[in-house]
């Protein structure tokens, strides 16, 4: 779409996809159904989204293993529809499941690979040596892919991908299956990538993976494209999903219901909600849990809050706030010293993309 | 890998001929079966051996039948054995690459033509057939003690064999893309038995005029027209089909199975 033509020569996207829609045969739905995005040079973007949100459609569409439907996916201005044999030249797949060639050690499928994409024979070796020694497999390159375990595997597949020096590298949830430091490996390599110019196209059901990873993120669901923006910018787009948690300790004689009235009257709070005692913990509640912090939508939680003789010594509330919290802060502890009630505990939370994705669908990522 | 500007065509990676992008995925497969070249042949080599050794050798030794019958068995059984070679070589590894290991995933993004994919299958299988019936040649002299030959026979001899490893390969093709994986022990038994023992092999197919019904089930087997090519090849006293008709039943039978073999490859390689 913003393409720049600069005296003939053309910078364009790293991917262009425009209205692409994939029904599988014999599918009464569209596993892709209407999907456009662009990705710039040397962006990681992220597709985030549950299983059989489409994801893994659109990646293959992208790396011509799935023909598409309908509409356009261009990869650095080449139609893989049109011309597959071209777009393979530009594209790298590390897939979801192990594909090495087990017949070949670790540094042949490396070698090989190169092969396959014409890299010059005596460049295969030089690159070879330089990916395994960066990705601390130089010692074990005469190795079967059946002595290397899940993440070992993800890495290999890392290195032969880069063998042919791709423009755009697409990871199908890299890290799916992975134990958590191999998990944390694959995060450093996408970073160095990324540092590197690499532009990244990865899928993930794992909001942390997206929010930690990715310059933008795409949720997907259902074969549609729900939002797209920076992680930041998604959550920020939440109305109401900035939330306060106060705890206070009212004065005799004043009713707690009047506290919370007067907490939802002041400016910028949509929403006030009691939160019972054991809801209270501030830091599963800042981590932004979807059964902790439920949608605006939802019901809110009822009862709780009273202890024996109907007299809260500590009353907890959230206010949901259409702007920032920490200029909340201010408001709240002046109503609150006007009515001589005292502020002992505060905590903001920020929204998750989990929010995000509960807001968009009313369902949970997992 | 530098995320400086380049103009598109600049920073594309220079166009590769497609022809060495084929041989690189050949390579890879030659280089695979050559470090087991010993296992390969036991493999395909033991079948054929005992064929020659209890038909050719055994029933005649014993008297069962006549000393001529190894004219007849020999070119069947070079027959045989170049076509299901590379039948089998296309059809098992194509089963086990997409429904278990995927390993053939990285050639499919090969910038390459994802038919020429299976192509190379084809090719590579008929070259493994091709090694095979030729060591039969050896094998049948130290088994039989001699088997029949004549250097003008040559040219046929190849012919036939090439287009016979080619069109078993093909078949294989069909097969190791269109059967389930759950299926591949039933396809065995009711597509690799019935090919073996109607494929005029073990017998002429001429003298077959007295049981009518079954030479016209012999005649839709492509191994038939690769042993009575040989027998052309070989010993032509023996009584065979005209060759001509053999090289063009065997060519339009290549191009067929071909045609359906990539289509199908194409179906289980591209969604």
């Amino acid at each position: 779409m913003d393409r720049e033509r600069d005296g003939g020569a053309v910078t364009a996207p790293a991917v262009e996809v425009r209205d692409l829609v994939k029904r599988y045969p014999k599918s009464k739905v569209n596993a892709v159904d209407g999907v456009s995005f662009t990705v710039t040079p040397g962006e990681v973007f992220g597709l985030l989204g549950p299983n059989g949100a489409g994801k893994t459609t659109t990646v293959g569409i992208l790396t011509t293993r799935v023909r598409p439907s309908g509409g356009v996916a261009l990869v650095a201005g080449v139609d893989v529809g049109a011309d597959p044999v071209r777009a393979r030249r530009l594209v790298a797949v590390v897939p979801q499941r192990n594909n090495l060639d087990r017949s070949l050690s670790i540094r042949q499928n490396l070698l090989f690979h190169a092969a396959y994409h014409g890299v010059p024979a005596a460049e295969r070796g030089h690159r070879a040596d330089a990916l395994l020694e960066e990705f601390g497999l130089a010692d074990r390159s005469g190795e079967k892919p059946d002595m290397f375990s899940g993440g070992q595997a993800q890495r290999i597949m890392v290195a032969r991908a880069l063998m042919h020096a791709p423009k755009v590298l697409f990871m199908d949830e890299p890290t799916t299956g992975l134990d958590p430091a191999a998990r944390l490996f694959v995060w450093d390599r996408v970073r160095d990538l990324r540092a590197r110019g690499v532009t990244i196209v990865l899928t993930t059901h794992d909001m942390d993976e997206a929010a930690e990873l990715a310059d933008r993120v795409g949720i997907m669901d259902r074969g549609r494209l729900l939002a797209l923006d920076t992680p930041d910018g998604l959550t920020r787009g939440l109305p109401g999903q900035t939330t306060l948690e106060v705890a206070l300790a009212p004065a005799d004689g004043t009713s707690p219901d009047d506290l919370l009235a007067a907490l939802g009257a002041l400016d910028g709070v949509e929403r006030v909600e009691r939160v019972e005692a054991a809801h209270a913990g501030s830091p599963a509640f800042a981590g932004g849990w979807p059964g902790m912090n439920g949608p605006p939508a939802g019901p809110p939680p009822r009862g709780g809050g009273t202890e024996g003789d109907g007299r809260p010594r500590e009353l907890r509330a959230r206010l949901y706030l259409s702007g920032d919290a920490p200029l909340m802060l201010a408001p709240v502890a002046t109503m609150l010293a006007a009515r001589d009630a005292q502020l002992t505990d505060v905590s903001i939370g920020t929204p998750s993309l989990e929010d995000v994705f509960i807001s968009l669908t009313g369902r949970s990522l997992r | 890998m530098s995320a400086t500007i380049t103009p598109a065509t600049a920073a594309e990676p220079a166009a590769v001929s497609q022809v060495r992008v084929f041989l690189a995925v050949l390579r890879r497969d030659v280089y695979v079966t050559a470090r087991e070249l010993p296992v390969f042949l036991a493999q395909v080599i033991l079948q054929p051996l005992f064929l020659l050794f209890v038909f050719g050798k055994v029933l005649t030794d014993l008297g069962f039948a006549r000393g001529g019958y190894t004219e007849v068995l020999f070119p069947g059984v070079v027959a045989l054995t170049a076509v299901i070679t590379a039948l089998q070589g296309t059809a098992l590894p194509l089963v086990i690459d997409f429904s278990f290991t995927k390993e053939i995933e990285d050639r499919l993004l090969a910038p390459l033509p994802v038919g020429m994919v299976a192509v190379e299958k084809i090719v590579f299988a008929a070259m493994r057939a091709l090694l095979a019936a030729v060591v039969m040649f050896p094998i049948g002299i130290w088994v039989l003690g001699s088997i029949p030959w004549r250097a003008s026979g040559l040219p046929l001899l190849v012919t036939i064999l090439v287009l016979g490893s080619l069109v078993g390969a093909a078949l294989g093709l069909i097969l190791g893309t269109a059967v389930p994986p759950n299926r591949i022990n039933v396809m065995f038994a009711l597509i690799l038995t019935p090919l073996l023992f109607t494929g005029a092999s073990q017998y002429p197919w001429a003298s077959l005029d007295r049981l009518r019904w079954f030479q016209v089930v012999t005649a839709f087997n492509p191994l038939t027209y690769v042993s009575e090519g040989l027998r052309a090849a070989l010993e032509p006293a023996v009584p065979h089909m005209r060759p001509w008709i053999s090289v063009l039943v065997l060519a339009a039978t290549l191009v067929a199975f071909t045609a359906v073999g990539v289509r199908l490859f194409l179906r289980r390689a591209i969604d």
